[in-house]
């Protein structure tokens, strides 16, 4: 018997069970592998803070080697010392703020609301390195990073990611020839925290001068590098009354 | 007895030729145009879309005879949009690293013209295993034609091909470059891909003319 395909029973009916059978599966897999998927973007992020530090395995000529995952973990605990949330201008101590949403804290930094901003404190060669998240608007996409600094605010990596920018032109901000521009750059300019611009007219592809608070561009992506500088910036506004504390430790 | 007859050969083969979905069909352009910058890309977009077409084709072959007509676009888009999501899932979990890299063209898979048109105009009519031929044929062809469009902007944007330098290193000057050679940034941006896309149907029409249509 053919089944009357036409009739307006048959295919509210079929829509029905369609939207179960579909709602049901993903939902089904949705419960199934959240468990995974969320420890997989922990080890992510917790590869992200360490390489913004310097721990990482990349050798002079690879690309971007992150500590494995499986022992990142170890890794982690091991090199950050400590970790600190930012409320209301004070410091305090919290185990977990590598857990904390940075995007939403900075909307409500925005908002005029209270807002939990994360530390991290880690050591690199016996001193301690300060980092702090980022969170900003790329051209197509949002786009985010880690970037440390010591006392001096000399910074000692940074990390950027993103999620959709242009692949072979935007997207290239998590290379390393473009991050690694930023070691040694210094966030104040004289007394001011001026950050770092990612600049198309510094005249120093091979980033010799590291006293100018400029980067070289990426030739193509100039919205996306735009973000990357007003990140840098609005990263400083929000934690600048840790940073001074730290400069006048 | 041999695996294929030749119609069904013809279903794999045509579409790498004859009958290209992107420079014969002219679907797909906008995929072409986003994501060929970089070869690596290209390759991981056409790998994907094999699958989800392949996949995809012999659901919907499956479903042909109890999809009401009325609403069949959107079972169609249900099942893409089902199986690209299942796959991101699955891949979020067990390979993250490769679901990073693939997280970008899930939207643009969804939204591939030539996954809908081959449901619509094969999968529809046809049965599960020329439908799949069908399926693996037209992904391939498209592949093909973008992995061409991902390797000349590539090589002629960047100097470089799956983000290992060919020409030399254009910043120290050394190789291609200490000659004066210079990367052309325009191959880069999306009208580039137009035009490499141009060129691609140029030159097939040349060697075929019986592939021009007559006024």
């Amino acid at each position: 018997m053919a089944i009357d395909t036409d009739k307006n029973g048959y295919t509210i009916l079929f829509s029905i069970l369609m939207v179960i059978v579909v709602g049901s599966l993903l939902a089904f897999l949705a419960s199934g592998l959240s468990e995974r998927i969320k420890e997989n973007e922990r080890f992510e992020k917790q590869q992200n803070i360490l390489y913004a530090m310097g721990v990482n395995e990349n050798t002079p000529d690879s690309g971007v080697n992150f500590i494995p995952t499986d022992v990142v973990e170890d890794k982690f605990t091991e090199r950050i010392k400590s970790q600190y949330v930012l409320v209301n201008d004070e410091v305090k101590e919290d185990a977990n703020a590598f857990m904390i949403d940075v995007k939403k804290q900075l909307a409500a930094l925005k908002a005029g609301n209270e807002a939990r901003l994360p530390i991290f404190v880690g050591e690199k060669e016996g001193k301690e390195v300060y980092i702090l998240p980022m969170y900003g608007k790329g051209l197509w996409d949002a786009i985010w990073g880690f970037i440390s600094v010591d006392k001096e605010m000399i910074v000692q990596g940074v990390y950027f990611d993103h999620k959709g920018e242009t692949a072979g032109l935007g997207a290239n901000i998590k290379m390393r020839f473009f991050m690694d521009d930023f070691i040694g750059e210094s966030l104040l300019d004289g007394n001011s925290y001026s950050g770092i611009t990612v600049s198309k007219t510094n005249n120093d592809p091979l980033n010799e001068d590291k006293e100018d608070n400029e980067v070289d561009a990426i030739a193509g992506s100039t919205i996306t590098g735009n973000g990357v500088t007003s990140m840098i910036k609005e990263t400083l506004k929000a934690y600048k009354p840790y940073l001074e504390t730290i400069r006048n430790k | 007895m041999a695996l294929l007859s030749k119609k069904d050969t013809n279903l794999i083969l045509d579409p790498l030729a004859d009958n290209n979905p992107i420079t014969i069909q002219v679907l797909g352009i906008c995929s072409a145009l986003a994501i060929t910058a970089e070869l690596k890309a290209s390759v991981v977009m056409a790998v994907s879309v094999i699958f989800v077409m392949g996949v995809g084709n012999v659901v919907i072959s499956l479903m042909r005879n109890v999809i009401p007509s009325k609403i069949r676009i959107i079972a169609q888009l249900i099942v893409v949009a089902t199986l690209v999501i299942v796959v991101d899932q699955v891949l979020k979990a067990f390979q993250y690293e490769l679901s990073k890299t693939l997280s970008v063209f899930v939207g643009l898979i969804i939204t591939n013209c030539i996954i809908m048109g081959r449901f619509e105009a094969f999968a529809l009519g046809n049965g599960v295993w020329r439908s799949f031929l069908d399926g693996i044929g037209n992904a391939l062809g498209y592949g093909v034609i973008l992995i061409i469009i991902g390797f000349f902007r590539e090589l002629l944007g960047s100097g470089t091909l799956f983000g290992f330098p060919v020409f030399g290193d254009p910043i120290a000057k050394t190789g291609l470059y200490s000659i004066g050679y210079e990367n052309n940034g325009f191959m880069i941006i999306p009208p580039a891909a137009l035009i490499v896309v141009g060129i691609i149907i140029w030159v097939q029409r040349s060697m075929n003319p019986a592939l021009v249509e007559e006024n």
